[in-house]
């Protein structure tokens, strides 16, 4: 039978690919922020995973609003990263694992969570910048893909509530999952930020905290604000924790913080990284 | 482009300096969004330098997200129907990052807008639980 392996969860600022582009790792900027990612590569070291289960967000590199989905899979052999406009480079194609896409995709169905299918899809920066803090050095990732797209984007979102119970339903699939592999699930975005408007820049520290200190071991009181509240507190793009939450669902009932570290700010972002374990 | 029938969303509390990219304004944005999305091809950002006047026309762009883009006003292409994240991939023609944008929109100088952020970091050491 598969195993979970545990749950590492970051944000993804695109500028953070900038710094690891220009190698400013141990920049004074920079340090407070990379010196969270040797326990994270210790711990996957350690843990082995070889198929990461990806919550994250598009930011308009796969899916426009033409066609805008609130929750898709994708079930796809290969993700490609490319172009997104501004000067990131292009990052290193993921494996992806059909068959287990297909079974986590007929769980979800099953457990009445109507997904799109994506048998194409790229993927971008809120995946690929995860995967290069995580393994700086690979060639190619250690870990085939199968990334679960939120809709972070266009109002109205799912509530927390309903991406805790998708989650929940892709934990239900992966606990069935008849194949050997180590399982890591990887939930990506966040914490407290704002782009546009008069309030871009926004941060808010207390209400990050409330997150991380629920996140591991009462991930339902995530769950009790509405999608408006959680952008009053935590600003119009903090709403990322929406992936931090279904991926804490995916993980299963319990699950125990190993390793944290919050840093503000990068970029315009409260930034922080968390590795949680499964008794 | 066909006139969309109005949106009224629910009823909610406004949040200070923030716009909800909700239905109505989405349908309000569109071609703006479509254009800016349009340039994840190097080819249309290309174009759009070559001739920027021709490139919105090509995307229907109102007279006033025509206006906000000739601008180079964010907030006004965020009231035009604007979404930030494909507003970004259009600041990046400009050479504008989130930090400048955030400055932008703010009414700070680039410096301020920075160090407005750097004082609220905090003192955690890297690492600690």
């Amino acid at each position: 039978m598969a195993e979970i392996v545990g749950g590492y969860f970051t944000s993804h600022v695109p500028a953070i690919g900038g710094a690891i582009q220009r190698g400013d790792q141990s920049e004074p900027y920079w340090q407070p922020f990379f010196a969270g990612f040797p326990a994270v590569r210790d711990w996957l070291a350690a843990a082995r995973p070889d198929v990461a289960v990806v919550f994250y967000n598009d930011h308009g590199l796969n899916f426009f609003l033409d066609k805008l989905p609130t929750f898709a899979v994708g079930a796809a052999p290969e993700y490609r990263n490319a172009d997104e406009g501004w000067g990131l480079p292009v990052y290193k194609p993921f494996t992806g694992h059909p068959a287990l896409s297909w079974h986590v995709i007929e769980q979800l169905v099953a457990d009445e969570f109507d997904v799109t299918t994506c048998q194409q899809m790229l993927v971008d920066h809120a995946l690929s910048i995860p995967f290069e803090l995580a393994w700086p050095d690979a060639d190619a990732w250690p870990v085939k893909l199968v990334p679960i797209a939120i809709n972070t984007v266009q109002h109205p979102l799912p509530s927390a509530k309903r991406c805790l119970a998708l989650g929940r339903s892709v934990h239900r699939a992966l606990a069935s999952w008849p194949g050997r592999d180590r399982i890591v699930v990887i939930g990506t975005g966040g914490l407290s930020h704002q782009l546009d408007g008069a309030r871009a820049g926004f941060i808010n520290q207390d209400y990050d905290r409330f997150c991380l200190d629920s996140l591991a071991e009462n991930p339902d009181a995530l769950t009790h604000d509405s999608i408006i509240e959680i952008v009053r507190q935590s600003g119009t793009q903090g709403v990322e924790i929406l992936n931090w939450i279904a991926a804490r669902g995916a993980l299963g009932p319990v699950a125990r913080e190993v390793h944290r570290n919050y840093h503000v700010p990068i970029s315009n972002t409260a930034a922080a990284t968390m590795v949680l374990e499964r008794p | 482009m066909a006139t969309r029938a109005a949106y009224a969303p629910p009823a909610s509390p406004p949040i200070e300096g923030t716009t909800l990219f909700d239905g109505a304004v989405a349908q309000r944005g569109y071609a703006l969004n479509a254009m800016c999305y349009s340039f994840n091809a190097a080819e249309n950002r290309e174009a759009f330098r070559a001739d920027e006047a021709a490139y919105c026309e090509r995307f229907g762009l109102t007279p006033e997200q025509r206006a906000a883009v000739a601008a180079r006003n964010v907030l006004a292409m965020i009231a035009a129907g604007g979404n930030i994240y494909y507003l970004a991939k259009l600041a990046g023609i400009f050479g504008l990052n989130v930090q400048d944008v955030g400055a932008q929109q703010t009414g700070m100088s680039v410096p301020a807008f920075k160090q407005m952020l750097l004082d609220q970091a905090v003192a955690t050491p890297a690492g600690a639980q």
